[in-house]
């Protein structure tokens, strides 16, 4: 475990516009013009994000939630792509982007739904161009590329409109670069040159399994056996996200391909609230990373930078206050499911015989009920 | 007027039934805040902090520290509204009565409530580790009972040397053997109770039985027709003296060094299609020989003498190659005299004509005389590489050896692959009176490269 440490130095050709001490700087290929407005619009998105996954995992431990996956330190990378993207832009998320649903405008209770199994996590992709998420590992990288072809198939790709020309993000893990799913989509979407954006989370971990035993060369690199670009970012840093995915982005509405963006970050909590991440790595390892806080360096950027209103920071945790509570309370008025509601929630033209089930299921339930009573 | 809550504890793991209570971080009477650390409890799968889902006044906590408790039991009660109607604000009002549904306890869970220790269950993920949860458990409590190692289910470490062998101490009793030792045993006539044990834990090994069934069988072996006797003479005798004269009086250090000789074997290829190569054999040895010529050349240490009578090292500036040769007769070592100033034709050419004579015993005292350096081919009996032992009166001696096809990693980072090449292993041996080991390194790896990158001998 102790050398797992020395393997997350950063990485000398990575992608990288705000220095961990906070410090802006600039990359050739990558220019982003940007003004200290949007930077701290960016701050409040981690900080709300960060808060909305403090109160997520505090519901869990009152048993409001059967389960949470905390983006703890993935903050940068999250907001920085989910930025990125334009509205008519599709993203596929797995469990884990909170941050990209917080940017595509998903209430954060749409999402908690199904993490209290008040719902199975449906919801319409169309309302915010979010799909749902997909806890079967890497399958919606398959989704996404699919996507991406019928954007083709609509000819919404490369005809120089930047109301029409639609990009597709896939957002996946490191853990999932390891299945065939993602391999198989590398392989369409470059076979067929479509406007999808893999963004990998490297995030160190796939639950226990540390990135070094599953690929034997950095993840970005994967992508030119496949035949399109590969680039690592520092997955917390924001700007590197946001600059970096925005390119990638605007390549593939161009119809230049599919693209693979690694971004290099950490889970800083457990897998998910039902593990327990010191049975398998360092505590030293965490401290490391907390050196690289997305959050931090962004604060200490503005602080030296820009003029602000005074208090603006003080709003924005005033804000995020805000947002626990309605999270908090939100989160235990989800109404419970009705034996009707899956059969309700399946099919948008009913079929009569489908119908005529679900009137009995619901009967039968009753009587069951009823009998309890007596 | 007071409004209490009850929490109770929730299942914090997917399928976890109950929780140690490890540490409470408030106590009755104090004012807590919504997500204030209340208590930190340990399922089978982590040990978790809980953060309270009331602002309030605590007026009761329901398990003591070490407890465990069900999921769905109350563990502690706060006041949302302490003090009247102008308590702390609730941000979860009155819907959130009974913040956990307490699954039904059957008459068996309420049973067996009492017994502590009986297995955890889980219904999703890897399940309670039962050894480290009762290792956590246990840590705390080992100034008291010292000797946890029975709850673990662990057997105890190898008793300390002091402690008598129970099978010394008792040998009456059963003697331990694993079962394949038993069978072993019986198939040999071996007695198990005479054998002093000498495997872990007193017990009998399968050595200390091959041991018995060796030392019952008789050690004579029959004289007569199974037996040869040869007189030592000629080249044996000679070869004897020369090896036990040069073992003995020549400190002998062996290096070794791995080479892949792909590019050689390729340069072999080439040169052997040429025209004027077509009557010689063109073999590795042939390129092995020069690249040691021109190390030779760079390391004179390698390519010189000790002359013990006169008291002095003697570097040859020229050098006489000398071929080990097995023969019909035994082995010879004939030498390429001015084997630095011939072209590889003429080396070619040279190292045939020696291989024929001495084949055909014809090798002259002579050309056995005055090597100055000696390369064994091992590789043609199929084997890797050996310890040469010095030709007297040099100082180095090389064994080649089978050139096999063997998987070799190439290039670095993402280029970094595994593919089958010619690879071989060169060892040489030196007399550490005169080389050091950074000469007789240097020889070896310069003797490497040129074999690596042929192209390096045009420097």
């Amino acid at each position: 475990m102790s050398e797992h440490v020395n393997a997350v130095q950063p990485e000398p050709d990575m992608i990288q516009l705000l220095t961990p001490e906070g410090q802006r700087v600039e990359h050739p290929d990558y220019p982003l013009d940007i003004t200290d407005d949007e930077i701290a619009a960016l701050y409040r998105d981690l900080v709300l994000v960060r808060r909305i996954d403090t109160e997520a995992i505090a519901l869990q431990r009152q048993g409001e939630l059967g389960l949470w996956a905390s983006l703890l330190g993935q903050e940068a990378a999250q907001i920085g792509a989910g930025r990125a993207l334009r509205p008519h832009d599709m993203a596929f998320p797995s469990y884990r982007e909170h941050g990209v649903a917080w940017c595509r405008g998903v209430d954060p209770l749409t999402l908690l739904g199904l993490f209290r199994g008040t719902n199975l996590g449906g919801f319409s992709p169309y309302e915010h161009n979010f799909n749902l998420y997909t806890i079967v590992i890497g399958a919606q990288t398959l989704h996404a590329t699919g996507y991406a072809m019928g954007v083709v198939r609509d000819g919404a790709v490369g005809t120089g409109d930047p109301d029409r020309d639609t990009a597709v993000l896939a957002f996946f893990g490191d853990g999932a670069s390891s299945q065939g799913d993602v391999n198989e989509s590398f392989v369409f979407a470059a076979a067929g040159n479509l406007p999808v954006v893999f963004f990998c989370q490297n995030n160190q971990w796939a639950i226990s399994e540390p990135v070094e035993r599953q690929s034997r060369i950095p993840l970005f690199q994967r992508a030119s056996g496949f035949g399109f670009p590969g680039v690592r970012i520092d997955g917390n840093d924001v700007l590197a996200s946001l600059a970096v995915t925005r390119k990638a982005l605007d390549d593939a509405r161009n119809a230049q391909g599919p693209r693979l963006i690694e971004a290099f970050t950490y889970r800083m909590n457990a897998h998910t609230t039902s593990d327990d991440p010191t049975r398998y790595r360092l505590g030293a390892e965490t401290e490391t990373w907390k050196l690289r806080d997305p959050i931090a360096r962004v604060k200490a950027y503005l602080v030296r930078n820009a003029q602000l209103p005074v208090d603006f920071f003080d709003d924005v945790e005033a804000e995020s206050l805000r947002l626990a509570e309605h999270v908090r309370i939100g989160c235990r008025a989800l109404p419970n499911p009705t034996p009707a509601s899956p059969f309700d929630a399946l099919f948008v033209d009913m079929p009569d015989e489908v119908r005529e089930q679900r009137d009995e299921f619901v009967e039968f339930v009753a009587s069951i009920e009823e009998a309890a009573e007596v | 007027m007071a409004d209490i809550k009850q929490f109770k504890l929730p299942d914090i793991g997917e399928g976890l039934t109950e929780a140690d209570i490890l540490t409470w971080h408030v106590k009755v009477g104090d004012v807590v805040e919504h997500n204030q650390i209340l208590v930190e409890v340990e399922t089978a799968k982590a040990a978790v902090e809980l953060p309270s889902p009331y602002a309030g006044v605590v007026t009761a906590l329901h398990a003591d520290e070490g407890a465990t408790v069900d999921v769905g039991k109350p563990i502690i009660s706060i006041d949302i509204a302490p003090g009247g109607d102008d308590g702390p604000r609730s941000d979860v009002g009155g819907a959130t009565e009974d913040l956990v549904p307490s699954p039904p306890l059957s008459e068996s869970d309420a049973a067996s409530e009492s017994a502590g220790q009986r297995r955890q269950s889980v219904l999703v993920g890897y399940g309670p580790a039962a050894e480290g949860v009762a290792h956590r458990r246990r840590r705390r409590t080992e100034a008291v009972t010292p000797s946890a190692h029975t709850a673990f289910n662990v057997p105890p470490a190898a008793p300390p040397a002091a402690e008598p062998q129970p099978s010394h101490v008792a040998p009456a009793h059963r003697v331990l053997a694993k079962p394949p030792v038993r069978k072993l045993a019986k198939s040999l006539g071996v007695d198990l109770t005479t054998l002093e044990p000498t495997g872990p834990n007193g017990t009998v090994s399968r050595d200390d039985v091959t041991q018995a069934a060796g030392a019952t069988t008789s050690p004579g072996v029959a004289v007569g027709e199974r037996e040869t006797r040869i007189p030592i003479k000629g080249v044996r005798k000679h070869t004897a003296a020369a090896m036990v004269s040069s073992a003995f009086t020549a400190p002998h250090v062996t290096e070794f060094v791995t080479v892949d000789v792909s590019a050689t074997m390729e340069l072999r290829d080439r040169v052997a299609g040429r025209r004027e190569f077509r009557d010689v054999k063109v073999s590795p040895l042939l390129f092995v020989a020069k690249a040691v010529i021109l190390a030779a050349m760079k390391t004179p240490e390698i390519n010189a003498t000790w002359d013990e009578a006169a008291g002095e090292i003697v570097f040859k500036h020229y050098v006489n190659l000398g071929i080990a040769a097995a023969t019909d007769r035994g082995l010879i070592v004939p030498n390429i005299k001015g084997a630095d100033e011939l072209s590889l034709l003429g080396l070619a050419r040279a190292m045939s004509e020696l291989t024929d004579t001495a084949r055909a015993g014809k090798t002259s005292p002579a050309d056995m005389a005055g090597g100055t350096i000696t390369i064994t081919n091992v590789g043609v009996f199929g084997v890797d590489t050996g310890t040469p032992i010095l030709n007297p009166g040099e100082a180095g001696i090389v064994a080649f050896g089978a050139v096999r096809r063997m998987p070799w990693v190439l290039g670095t980072g993402a280029d970094e692959r595994i593919e089958p090449r010619w690879v071989t292993q060169l060892a040489v041996s030196f007399d550490h009176r005169l080389v050091d080991g950074q000469q007789g390194s240097r020889f070896l790896s310069d003797v490497a490269a040129v074999l690596t990158d042929p192209g390096l001998a045009l420097l």
